[in-house]
C-alpha cells in the first residue's frame, strides 16, 4: 500500500508538468492577450507593459521563470488583470469560499443522494422508488443556473428569509443557497447511480445467500449490500469533490460568493495568464490527489483488490 | 455591450442637474448607501485605474485639483483656484491647506508632481499612461517612451502649496482633465513602505472624502466617511457599500428584496416593463457610445462593400425601430450618425436618409442593389458579418441579417467569437461586417469623428476620405469652427457610409426614491457619494 501511494505520488510529478505546459502553451496559442482592449493601447504603453510582466521574453524563457518561481518559491506570479494583487492572494481568498460551500454540497449530495438511491432500490417499483427516481430526475433536469435565480425569488424576495448572495465571511444564511444549488444535480447523479449499482447488487449470489442464511433484511442492506455497492459510486465521487471544492462558476457568478469558480472562467476569457495557471494548478493537483484518495477506498472496501 | 475601459473624462459635463433641493428633505437617520456592481474593479491605485467601476469608488476615496459638483460642472477640489500666465500653456495651481491624508498628514503639490511622475513611469506601466500625453504634459510622451527620466515630467511644486504645469500645446480645458483618477494624488510615503500592498484596506492611505474600509474581491466592498477630509463636515452619508452581481436578473431581485438603493444594469428588455410598474425609481438616460456594424472597405473585405450603393443598400436596409423597440427596449435611439446626439455643442446635421420613412428607406436600398449587380435578380451578395459573445449582440445580428435577406437578398454567414478572439479578428480586418460599440472619452464630438480619419488605429474597416481628414485636422487646431466640421464629417459619413451606425446608447437605472443628489443629467454619469444623501421616508 506505501509502495503504492508513493508510485503514484511519484507519477503525479511528471502529470503536473505536463499540464502546466500544456496549458501554458495553449494559452499563449489563444488569440489577444491580458492588455488586448477594443481601443488599442499605444505601442510604448504596451511594451511598457509587457516588460513588466516579462511578457517581452521569449516563450521558452517565459516558462522556465514561471516553473523555477513556482519550484522555489511557490510563487504563481502577478494577476495581469487585478494589477495590485498576486495569484497567490486571489487564491487564498477565494479558494477557502469554495471550499465551504463545496464541502457542504458533497456532504448534502451524497448524504440526501446515497438513501434516496438505496430506498428506491430496495423498494424497486413501489411509490418510494417512483418517488425516488421522480426526485432525481427533477433535480436532474434543473440546472443549477435555473435553479439560482430561482431560489433567489422565493428565499430573498417573496419569503425574505435568505440574503440573495454575498458570503460575508461564509455565515450560515450566505451558504444555504449555493449548497443546495451545487448540491442538487449531484445529489440526482448519485442517487441513480447508487440505486442501479443497489439493484445489481441486491441480485447477486451473495446476498441470495445471505438472506437463505436467515439474516433480515436491515443487516443485508447495510451490511453486505451497501459496501460493494458504492464502488462505482465511489469513483464517480473523487472527480466531484474535486469539481465541487474548486467551485462552480455559476454559483460565483448568482450568489457573488467571491469564491475561485468564477476566476476560472473569466481568467481564460480576460487571458490573465497568472490566474489561469494557478488556478489550474490548483485543481490539477487536487485532481491527482484525490483520484489516489479513491483507489486507496478502493482496496479498503474491497479487500480483493490488490496493489 | 463593450466594456467602458476608457471612460476617460476630459472635458466636463455641461449636464444641468435634476435633483431635488437637500432643504426641503428631511433626512434618515441611517445614512447608508449600498449599490450594485457588475464585475470586480481591476485596480483602487488611481494611477493604474483602467475603467468606470474602479473609478467611481477611485472618485469617493481619493480628491484630485478639481473635481465635478452635482451638475457636472467643473469645481474646486484640492486646488482651490487656478490660472493660466500664457495662454493655457502653463498652468498654476493653488491647494487648500486644510487638505489632508487619511494618516493627517498634509496633502500638498509634492504629492501631486510625485503621482503624476509615478503615471508615466514606464516602471509603473499605467495603461493609463497615454492621458498624461492627451493632456500635452510636457514630456509625457518621452518620459512614457523611455527616452527621459520621469523628473522631466512638466509638472513641478512652486512651493508645498502652489503646483506648476507646463504643457507642449496649450488645451485650454485642462483644468477638467484633473478629475479624472489617474492625476489624483497618493501618499508616496506609503507606497514606498508597502508597494503593491499599499491598496489593501488597513493600509491605503488617501485624501477623498471616504476611506477604504473593507474589500473583498468578487464579492463587496465599503467605504466610510473620512474625519479628516477638509468639507467632511458637508458630507452626508456615512457609509458607501458597493455590492458585486454579475447576473443581472438575481441582481434586479435582489434590488426589488430592498438589498440595494441603487442598480445599474437592468436585464435586456425590462425597461419599459419596470418603467411602468415603479415610474419613481426606473430612470433612462443617454450614454455617450454608439453601436454600429463595421464595413470592410480593405482588400480582405468583399470587394462589393467598396461600392457605396451597396453600403447604403445595407444601412438603409436596417429598420432601426424594430431593434430598439422590439430587440433591445432600453430606451436606446436609432443612429443615422456616428456622433451621439446627447453629445455636448454637437449639431445635427440633416441626414437624407433619416428623414425617410422606413418603406421608402428599402425602397431606396433595393433600388441601389440592384443597380449595383445584386439583389433578387442579380448575384447573390454573400457577406461574413463577426460579433462577440452576447445575448443582444447575437439577436441584432439576427434580425439585421434577417432584413437583409428579405429585403436585399443578401446571404449572410453570422460568425460569433469570444471577445479577445473576436477583437484580434476585427483588427486583422478578418470579416466582411463586424458589430462594433464606441464610447466617448470625453463629452465632445471629436472623440467620435477622430475613429473615421484614415489613419485612426481604432477605424478597423479601413474607411476613408480626404475630405473628413482635412475637416477634422484642421478642427483641432480650431482653424475652422470645429462644430460646423464635424457637422460636415457627419453628412460625409452618410453619404458615402464608411460605417453603418445602428443605435444611441441609454444607460437604465433604478434607485430608490429616499435616494437623492443623483445627478440624473450628467451624460458622464460621474456620481460622487459625497453629494448623495438619503431623505426620510
Amino acid at each position: 500500500m506505501f509502495q503504492f501511494i508513493l508510485r503514484r505520488l511519484l507519477i503525479a510529478l511528471p502529470t503536473l508538468f505536463i499540464l502546466i505546459a500544456a496549458t501554458f502553451l495553449l494559452m499563449h496559442l489563444a488569440p489577444g492577450g491580458p492588455f488586448t482592449t477594443e481601443k488599442p493601447l499605444p505601442d510604448e504603453v504596451m511594451a511598457n507593459l509587457e516588460a513588466k510582466y516579462g511578457l517581452d521574453e521569449p516563450l521558452a524563457r517565459q516558462f522556465g521563470t514561471y516553473l523555477f518561481d513556482l519550484v522555489t518559491d511557490f510563487d504563481f506570479g502577478p494577476s495581469f488583470v487585478f494589477k495590485d494583487l498576486s495569484v497567490r492572494d486571489i487564491i487564498l481568498q477565494g479558494f477557502p469560499v469554495t471550499l465551504t460551500y463545496g464541502f457542504w454540497a458533497f456532504i448534502v449530495a451524497i448524504s440526501v443522494g446515497i438513501p434516496l438511491g438505496v430506498a428506491a432500490a430496495v423498494h424497486q417499483n413501489s411509490w418510494l422508488d417512483y418517488l425516488a427516481v421522480g426526485v432525481s430526475i427533477g433535480a436532474q433536469v434543473l440546472p443549477n443556473f435555473v435553479m439560482a435565480p430561482i431560489l433567489v425569488l422565493i428565499f430573498t424576495l417573496w419569503l425574505g428569509w435568505l440574503p440573495g448572495g454575498g458570503w460575508q465571511g461564509g455565515q450560515i444564511e450566505y451558504v444555504i443557497m449555493p449548497v443546495i444549488a451545487l448540491s442538487t444535480s449531484f445529489m440526482a447523479s448519485v442517487a441513480r447511480m447508487t440505486r442501479s449499482s443497489m439493484l445489481e447488487i441486491l441480485h447477486s449470489n451473495f446476498i441470495r445467500t445471505a438472506r437463505a442464511k436467515g439474516l433480515n433484511g436491515t443487516s443485508v442492506i447495510w451490511r453486505h449490500a451497501l459496501k460493494p455497492a458504492m464502488l462505482p459510486v465511489i469513483s464517480f465521487l473523487g472527480p466531484v469533490f474535486v469539481a465541487m471544492i474548486t467551485g462552480s462558476m455559476i454559483i460565483d457568478y448568482y450568489f457573488g460568493t467571491g469564491g475561485i469558480g468564477q476566476f476560472f472562467t473569466n481568467a481564460a476569457l480576460s487571458r490573465d495568464y497568472g490566474v489561469m495557471m494557478g488556478v489550474t494548478i490548483l485543481v490539477g493537483t487536487l485532481t491527482i490527489l484525490f483520484t489516489t484518495v479513491v483507489d486507496i477506498l478502493y482496496a479498503w472496501i474491497d479487500p480483493r483488490i490488490r496493489y | 455591450m463593450p466594456k467602458l475601459r476608457y471612460f476617460g473624462l476630459v472635458i466636463a459635463a455641461t449636464a444641468v442637474l435634476g435633483c431635488g433641493s437637500m432643504a426641503a428633505d428631511h433626512l434618515d437617520e441611517n445614512q447608508e448607501f449600498t449599490y450594485r456592481l457588475l464585475d470586480q474593479f481591476p485596480s483602487l491605485d488611481p494611477q493604474l485605474n483602467e475603467d468606470s467601476a474602479g473609478f467611481s469608488v477611485i472618485r469617493d476615496l481619493f480628491e484630485g485639483l478639481t473635481t465635478q459638483d452635482e451638475n457636472g460642472d467643473l469645481t474646486p477640489g484640492v486646488a482651490t483656484d487656478w490660472s493660466s500666465v500664457d495662454g493655457n500653456r502653463t498652468w498654476i495651481f493653488n491647494l487648500r491647506k486644510d487638505a489632508k491624508w487619511s494618516n493627517g498628514d498634509s496633502v500638498t503639490a509634492h504629492d501631486f508632481v510625485y503621482a503624476w511622475r509615478r503615471a508615466v513611469d514606464p516602471e509603473t506601466a499605467s495603461s493609463y499612461s497615454w492621458y498624461l500625453e492627451v493632456g500635452q504634459i510636457k514630456n509625457a510622451g518621452e518620459i512614457i517612451a523611455g527616452d527621459m527620466p520621469p523628473d522631466q515630467l512638466g509638472v513641478s511644486a512652486l512651493d508645498d502649496y502652489r503646483l506648476q504645469v507646463q504643457l507642449s500645446a496649450p488645451v485650454p480645458f485642462f483644468p477638467s482633465m484633473t478629475t479624472y483618477a489617474t492625476l489624483m494624488p497618493v501618499h508616496q510615503a506609503t507606497i514606498e513602505r508597502l508597494g503593491d500592498e499599499w491598496t489593501r484596506p488597513s493600509h491605503m492611505v488617501s485624501n477623498g472624502a471616504y476611506v477604504l474600509q473593507d474589500l473583498v474581491l468578487a464579492e463587496y466592498h465599503s467605504r466610510i466617511k473620512n474625519p479628516l477630509y477638509w468639507d467632511a463636515d458637508n458630507v452626508i452619508i456615512e457609509k458607501v457599500t458597493g455590492i458585486i452581481v454579475n447576473d443581472d436578473n438575481t441582481a434586479l431581485t435582489r434590488y426589488l428584496a430592498g438589498e440595494f438603493d441603487h442598480l445599474d444594469g437592468l436585464p435586456a428588455g425590462q425597461y419599459p416593463n419596470l418603467k411602468d410598474k415603479y415610474p419613481d425609481q426606473t430612470f433612462s438616460m443617454p450614454l455617450l457610445c454608439t453601436y454600429y456594424y463595421v464595413i470592410n472597405q480593405s482588400e480582405s473585405g468583399n470587394p462589393a462593400l467598396d461600392d457605396v450603393r451597396v453600403r447604403q443598400a445595407l444601412s438603409y436596409a436596417i429598420d432601426r425601430d424594430v431593434i430598439v423597440n422590439q430587440v433591445l427596449k432600453g430606451g436606446q435611439r436609432g443612429a443615422y450618425s456616428f456622433t451621439h446626439w446627447a453629445t455636448s455643442g454637437f449639431d445635427m446635421p440633416d441626414i437624407g436618409y433619416a428623414t425617410l420613412s422606413q418603406a421608402e428607406r428599402d425602397a431606396k436600398a433595393k433600388e441601389l442593389i440592384v443597380e449595383a449587380g445584386f439583389g433578387s435578380n442579380g448575384d447573390a451578395l454573400e457577406l461574413r458579418l463577426i460579433y462577440n459573445t452576447s445575448e443582444s449582440h447575437k439577436a441584432i445580428a439576427n434580425v439585421i441579417s434577417q432584413m437583409w435577406k428579405e429585403k436585399l437578398a443578401v446571404r449572410v454567414t453570422l460568425e460569433n467569437f469570444e471577445w479577445k478572439t473576436f477583437l484580434d479578428k476585427a483588427s486583422n480586418q478578418d470579416f466582411d461586417i463586424a458589430r462594433s460599440g464606441w464610447c466617448g472619452d470625453y463629452n465632445e464630438a471629436s472623440t467620435f469623428l477622430q475613429l473615421v480619419t484614415s489613419d485612426n488605429d481604432f477605424n478597423d474597416g479601413k474607411f476613408t476620405n480626404a475630405r473628413i481628414d482635412e475637416l477634422m485636422a484642421k478642427s483641432a487646431t480650431s482653424e475652422i469652427d470645429p462644430q460646423k466640421a464635424y457637422s460636415e464629417v457627419e453628412q460625409i459619413l452618410a453619404d458615402e457610409m464608411g460605417l453603418i451606425p445602428i443605435y444611441h446608447y441609454s444607460q437604465v437605472f433604478m434607485k430608490v426614491p429616499a435616494l437623492k443628489g443623483w445627478p440624473l443629467n450628467n451624460v458622464e454619469n460621474n456620481w460622487y457619494s459625497k453629494n448623495l444623501y438619503m431623505a426620510a421616508p
